[in-house]
């Protein structure tokens, strides 16, 4: 990717990268502090993306890259507004583990780990480098997702100071889902937080994880997540991210995902809050007879801007992947999709198959969408569609000759458009407690849930 | 075309054998490019102050432009300077003196599309007397056109004889500041075709490059001008099926429509040009700009393409739609074989109420060859109703190629109906295997099925053109099924 040199990109970060790299105590191990070195270097060359870059043209990401956002201190003094957010992220009747970040920090005393089968690692990283995990996250952490990705990466690579690392070792099977729950809550100035996570599910292992952010509204902040996963031989992982920014917050995020033969990988997104959020998501499917699966529903109103680009390599042959995508915009909310697939020489028999759908509900809204394939290998079966449209008013008097009200119609509509999406959620709480989420947002009665 | 307008055609062609010696000045301009140069051309052109004020602005505009990056296409750095920009009607002596210079590859290429012999000539290049310029049919079909008040002729002739429809239209679609290769063009266009259909008349045939005299071997930067004016109708056809032998490897041509209330233009194109060996060497670079303008109520501009040619194609017949209810249309197959590279599509702006477009591609990748597929639909603010629905199909003959499609949609508009649909697949070893145990040779069957993947654009090709296309496309394809 080129990206316009923007020689002041990493000045703002500067100072406190500098103080970051001389705290011995911040230091973690020498991996991670070249790793934070390489993410530095790479800022400065590269710049944050603009307009300019083919992959961020249709998304401002200016008033981030102006924001001049750092991570905060390390600060205890919210303590009430930090348990009001965590009850409202709570997946009522959810029985999980759960590992806690308070403005990038994590927080052992909040997160509940109790019950861990042994052997399985959940927690912080800097927890994972002091115990006998050091090599293995030394040996992938940057590996996957390198800093050259783009510039927030870079950036992110240069900040790391904490974020989840989860390992599940070979066979083991996680009872219950594992929730990495990242709270933002005010402090004086503007703040940035940079989780940096990883995530390794060893050969046959198997485990489900919902990854949420949520953040105290008015807050003003910026999150900037890396995600590592790498899924290994026989694997198989559900990954749900449930992203409920303040509304004024920015985030982007970058999630890679490796799979390695006959692993299976379903990563679900889900999207409701933020000003400005960016997410990048790709799967690399590295082995034969692997199956992978991009689903994802964003909803966003107001001034909200949502761009979503996943991308999905085909590296070798024999393998599957499905991706279903769906936006719901209203008011001057404005959309981006941008879908690749990509299907390397060796890949032959792949079946991909990609579709794309926006649900415009105003006249002010927008939507880019940008499906793309690019194909090396003859003997595959690759289609994408993508759909832009309204609310079919036949279907809405079809509602209102039985009796009811327009506006409850739409509503309605609007939801079974969305719940193409939500009831694949395999977790029942959490597929309950995100039709509620839509529900709300489109002021309908809860309980049109059945 | 119809049969008529055919047997009018062999009849001009047979005139050939009696051909009569045309004197041919030769005239060239120094190498390399500059605003002396610009001012040359328009001075050997006799071409009004105005238009060579709009040559060297764009010139102007042009120095302050890079050249694109973004296709999806491979090629070494064009270096402007060191190229003619104008050069008359080569004289002889220039070209092959006989067939037997001919690569013979070519020739065999013409027996298959069942070339007449001496056409075969002129489409080599062999430096023979004057080509086309059979002054009998051709006044026969001005005389024709001149009664219903149609203007057809090159854009030289147009400018001198018409300069106030020129200057009105000239860049009204492609301003000279649209892209590089369209500010290129604007500096040092060296000639092409002009038509205006006046209100309310229906050309009765089939405008066509076959026979339009004294604008043929227009060079490497054509300008094609056309304008319906109300109610009318025109069907243009551009090309030919045979591989044209061409001295210039950059050909950066803009087509410009405007079609006027109530009236449609339809837009032909067969582009067979020369597409380098087996090995990749040589070959013609097709960079070009065409858009038309549905300006009226009720418009309708219909693009046909199909590609066979060029080491690299690079191009995307447009239609913006300003009127209400206008109508635009892009139909095309593409097919790369060996290393051509093609990176072709569409834009379709809706700007106007109820506005409508389709898009049907067909991209066909075997040996080497890279197809790109790249589209926009934009659905402005006040496009209230407009709808879109795309479809872009490729199929991959070998393991080498590869197929690419990067279709971008922008909708402002709730009331917009936008669909889209691509699939990429091979021909299915059972339908080969259906075929050929029916006693169909594995090549005739991939033919058929290749030929049937393109039905739906075929199907728009004025029927004549149809069939050359299908027999083009089957020799484009030899050699790549093994």
């Amino acid at each position: 990717m080129t990206s316009v040199i923007e020689n002041n990109a990493a000045e703002p970060y500067a100072a406190y990268f500098a103080g970051l790299m001389s705290d011995p105590l911040a230091g973690l191990s020498h991996a991670i502090r070249n790793l934070r070195r390489e993410g530095f270097s790479r800022l400065e060359e590269m710049g944050f993306p603009s307009q300019e870059d083919e992959d961020w043209r249709f998304l401002n990401v200016s008033p981030i890259v102006r924001g001049r956002f750092l991570p905060p201190p390390p600060a205890a003094a919210h303590e009430g507004e930090v348990r009001a957010l965590l009850d409202s992220a709570a997946i009522a009747g959810l029985d999980s583990y759960r590992v806690v970040f308070v403005n990038g920090r994590f927080r052992k005393d909040l997160s509940s780990l109790a019950g861990l089968p042994k052997a399985v690692f959940a927690g912080s990283l800097a927890e994972a480098l002091a115990s006998p995990l050091q090599t293995r996250v030394e040996e992938h952490l940057g590996k996957h997702l390198a800093p050259k990705f783009n510039g927030f990466a870079a950036l992110n690579a240069a900040m790391i100071e904490d974020g989840a690392v989860i390992f599940v070792p070979r066979g083991g099977v996680l009872d219950k889902p594992l929730e990495l729950v990242f709270v933002s809550v005010p402090v004086e100035n503007p703040f940035s937080t940079h989780p940096r996570n990883l995530v390794l599910i060893e050969p046959t292992a198997q485990a489900s994880v919902i990854e949420t952010y949520i953040g105290e509204p008015g807050a003003a902040y910026f999150t900037n997540a890396a995600t590592e996963v790498l899924v290994s031989e026989g694997a198989r992982l559900s990954w749900y991210k449930v992203q409920r920014e303040a509304q004024g917050a920015y985030h982007v995020a970058a999630t890679q995902i490796v799979q390695e033969r006959d692993s299976t990988v379903a990563h679900l997104a889900l999207n409701f809050g933020g000003a400005i959020v960016r997410n990048d998501i790709n799967l690399y499917i590295g082995g034969e007879g692997a199956t992978g699966v991009l689903d994802g529903l964003y909803m966003i109103s107001g001034r909200q801007w949502c761009d979503t680009h996943t991308r999905i390599d085909h590296a070798k042959p024999n393998c599957e992947s499905h991706e279903l995508y769906k936006g719901i915009l209203d008011d001057n909310a404005r959309g981006v999709f941008n879908g690749r697939i990509y299907v390397h020489q060796d890949a032959q028999k792949t079946d991909a198959k990609q579709t794309n759908q926006t649900l415009l509900l105003s006249d002010t809204a927008q939507i880019n969408a940008n499906p793309q394939l690019e194909i090396f290998a003859d003997d595959v079966k690759c289609t994408h569609g993508a759909t832009i449209g309204q609310i079919d008013e036949d279907h809405v008097f079809y509602l209102q000759t039985r009796g009811i009200p327009k506006d409850e119609a739409k509503s309605l509509l609007t939801y079974a458009f969305a719940n193409d999406i939500v009831r694949r959620i395999a977790i029942d709480p959490l597929r309950v407690a995100v039709e509620k989420i839509v529900l709300a947002a489109r002021e309908a009665p809860t309980d049109f849930v059945i | 075309m119809t049969t008529e307008t055919n047997q009018i055609e062999e009849l001009a062609l047979r005139e050939y054998k009696y051909g009569f010696e045309t004197p041919v000045e030769v005239e060239t301009v120094p190498k390399g490019l500059n605003e002396d140069i610009i001012r040359m051309i328009s001075a050997k052109k006799q071409e009004p102050d105005w238009l060579l004020e709009w040559r060297l602005k764009a010139f102007r505009h042009w120095q302050t432009m890079t050249e694109p990056k973004w296709p999806n296409v491979k090629y070494p750095p064009i270096d402007y300077q060191d190229a003619y920009y104008y050069a008359a009607p080569k004289g002889v002596g220039a070209g092959p003196k006989s067939l037997d210079e001919v690569d013979p590859e070519i020739l065999k290429t013409y027996e298959k599309l069942g070339i007449p012999l001496h056409e075969r000539e002129i489409l080599a290049g062999v430096a023979v007397d004057a080509v086309f310029d059979s002054v009998s049919v051709a006044t026969t079909f001005k005389d024709k056109l001149r009664d219903l008040g149609v203007i057809f002729c090159s854009f030289s002739e147009a400018v001198q004889e018409h300069p106030d429809l020129v200057r009105k239209y000239l860049g009204s679609v492609v301003p000279y500041t649209d892209n590089f290769f369209a500010a290129l063009n604007s500096a040092v266009f060296s000639d092409g075709s002009f038509c205006y259909v006046p209100k309310g008349v229906r050309c009765p045939m089939e405008l066509s490059t076959y026979f339009r005299i004294n604008a043929k071997n227009t060079g490497q930067f054509e300008r094609t001008l056309i304008i319906a004016d109300d109610g009318a109708y025109v069907s243009y056809l551009e090309g030919c099926t045979a591989p044209m032998r061409d001295e210039h490897q950059l050909h950066a041509a803009v087509v410009e429509l405007v079609a006027m209330d109530e009236a449609t233009i339809k837009y032909s194109t067969v582009q067979n040009w020369y597409p380098g060996d087996k090995e990749g060497r040589g070959g013609i670079y097709n960079f070009v700009t065409k858009r038309g303008k549905c300006a009226g109520r009720n418009s309708k501009i219909s693009w046909t393409q199909v590609e066979t040619g060029s080491a690299i194609t690079w191009k995307y017949p447009s239609c913006v739609l300003l009127g209400e209810n206008s109508v635009g249309e892009f139909y095309s197959v593409a097919l790369t074989n060996n290393f051509q590279q093609a990176d072709t599509g569409t834009k379709m702006i809706h700007i106007g109420r109820n506005t409508r477009s389709t898009i049907v591609s067909k991209g066909i990748s075997a040996g080497r060859g890279q197809n790109t597929y790249r589209g926009q639909v934009k659905i402005m603010r006040n496009a209230v109703g407009a709808r879109n629905f795309s479809q872009c199909d490729s199929m991959l003959i070998g393991d080498r190629c590869g197929a690419h499609t990067f279709p971008y949609i922008e909708v402002q508009n709730a009331t917009g109906t936008v669909e889209h649909e691509a699939s990429t697949s091979k021909i299915g070893e059972d339908q080969l295997f259906y075929c050929r145990q029916r006693g169909i040779p594995t090549e005739d069957a991939v033919n058929m099925i290749v030929n049937g993947f393109c039905k739906e654009v075929f199907r728009e090709l004025p029927m004549e053109f149809a069939v050359e296309a299908q027999k083009l496309l089957s020799v484009s394809l030899e050699g790549s099924v093994g």
